[in-house]
């Protein structure tokens, strides 16, 4: 742990020496429809799961039974050994199906919007680093990532999970939680993109 | 006061998903679908608007999450007080929420998608979303590796169990609902009034 944070703390600014720029994410493209009409349907499909699947809309678990599926197909005992995969064994459950379909989901509304866009780069990235920093990318990717999930499940949930189920439900865990989501998120952003 | 939740919880009107187990499935199929495609049409599964929201230009993502939850919660709460949904809390542990918060918000920066954006990003073609998808998959694990360790100390500080703004105060759970959604519709205002997108 102190040596991921160790690692950040000397990424971050040294990725921000390499950069282009100041960047303005408002000259990128924004959303098709008004976000409050977004927001508003996204909370009427949790009155719909509650209800009708007793479920709440999550998205982080997802990887966590993926990463769970694979470490079965490599070393069983060892996964099953594991007191989170114990409690929560890795099968194909509700936030399986649901993570899946919000890729085929994304995808409908891309296409049918003309937003579809199939590149390894967004526009914006390349504004702050240039059109060769893919590998950059993947590698920065591929590290928040795993930050990213440690928060979640050490947290308890993501943006999904906290961020809107959880406050929604007026859980204070959950609004601790997200407060701290955008405040970390907000610290390394600002030096990344802006300094 | 009346709290329907305890009501729900130790009554035999514990109600069952209305849909059976594999229906359930169906359902989740049906609830992804939905949630990816309003994801997508609300600009968040672009790179730009996510991290524009990190940066403080681009307040889309708040506006989304905030409508989201002023929705969601008028419906919640009536319908938990008439006994027909179970609320679904999680353990508030501050000192977990806080660092796994904050642990959470610099991954986010650095990936610039969440794991719900991030599966949209991918079906909106923005492949650049598996990087961290993969990450995602390995920080799981790494987690789990850990999770004896984490969940016997550390996770659990402060622990203060499954509680609600409202019962933290010992106020009625609907009213402040109500109230607080009436607060977020305000913020909701002051965003629209104050803030470029």
């Amino acid at each position: 742990m102190r040596r991921l944070f160790v690692y950040l703390l000397v990424l971050t600014p040294s990725l921000a020496m390499a950069a282009e720029p100041r960047v303005n994410a408002l000259n990128f493209p924004g959303p098709a429809w008004s976000p409050y009409l977004v927001g508003a349907g996204i909370g009427v499909l949790s009155w719909l799961t509650f209800y009708f699947a007793d479920k709440a809309i999550g998205a982080s678990s997802f990887y966590a039974t993926v990463a769970g599926a694979l470490g079965r197909l490599f070393a069983r005992r060892h996964t099953d050994s594991l007191d989170y995969y114990k409690e929560n064994p890795p099968k194909v459950g509700w936030e399986t199906v649901l993570v899946l379909a919000t890729i085929a989901g994304a995808f409908i509304a891309a296409v049918t919007g003309g937003e579809f866009t199939g590149r390894w780069l967004p526009p914006f990235w390349v504004a702050r680093f240039g059109p060769d920093s893919l590998a950059l990318h993947g590698v920065v990717g591929f590290l928040g990532g795993i930050l990213m999930a440690f928060g979640a499940r050490f947290a308890g949930g993501c943006t999904s999970g906290h961020g809107i189920s959880g406050a929604l439900q007026l859980n204070v865990g959950s609004w601790i939680s997200v407060v701290c989501f955008f405040i970390g998120g907000i610290a390394v952003a600002i030096p990344l993109y802006l300094l | 006061m009346i709290d329907p939740g305890s009501a729900v919880k130790k009554g035999s009107a514990k109600p069952e998903a209305a849909v059976a187990p594999p229906a359930k499935i169906f359902f989740a199929l049906v609830a992804g679908l939905i949630f990816g495609f309003l994801l997508q049409k609300g600009g968040a599964a672009k790179f730009n608007i996510l991290i524009g929201q990190l940066l403080l230009q681009d307040w889309t993502v708040a506006k989304i999450m905030l409508s989201a939850i002023v929705v969601g919660m008028l419906g919640i709460y009536p319908l938990h007080r008439a006994a027909k949904v179970n609320l679904h809390l999680k353990p508030t542990r501050p000192f977990a929420n806080i660092v796994g918060g904050l642990v959470f918000g610099a991954g986010f920066a650095l990936i610039g998608y969440c794991p719900g954006t991030a599966a949209a990003a991918l079906g909106q073609g923005n492949w650049d979303a598996l990087f961290g998808m993969t990450g995602l998959v390995v920080g799981s694990y790494i987690y789990a590796e850990m999770s004896g360790w984490l969940k016997g100390g550390a996770q659990k500080w402060g622990d203060l169990g499954k509680i609600t703004l409202p019962d933290a105060i010992k106020v009625p759970r609907l009213p402040f609902a109500i109230g607080f959604a009436l607060f977020l519709a305000g913020c909701l205002f002051a965003l629209e009034k104050f803030t470029v997108r």
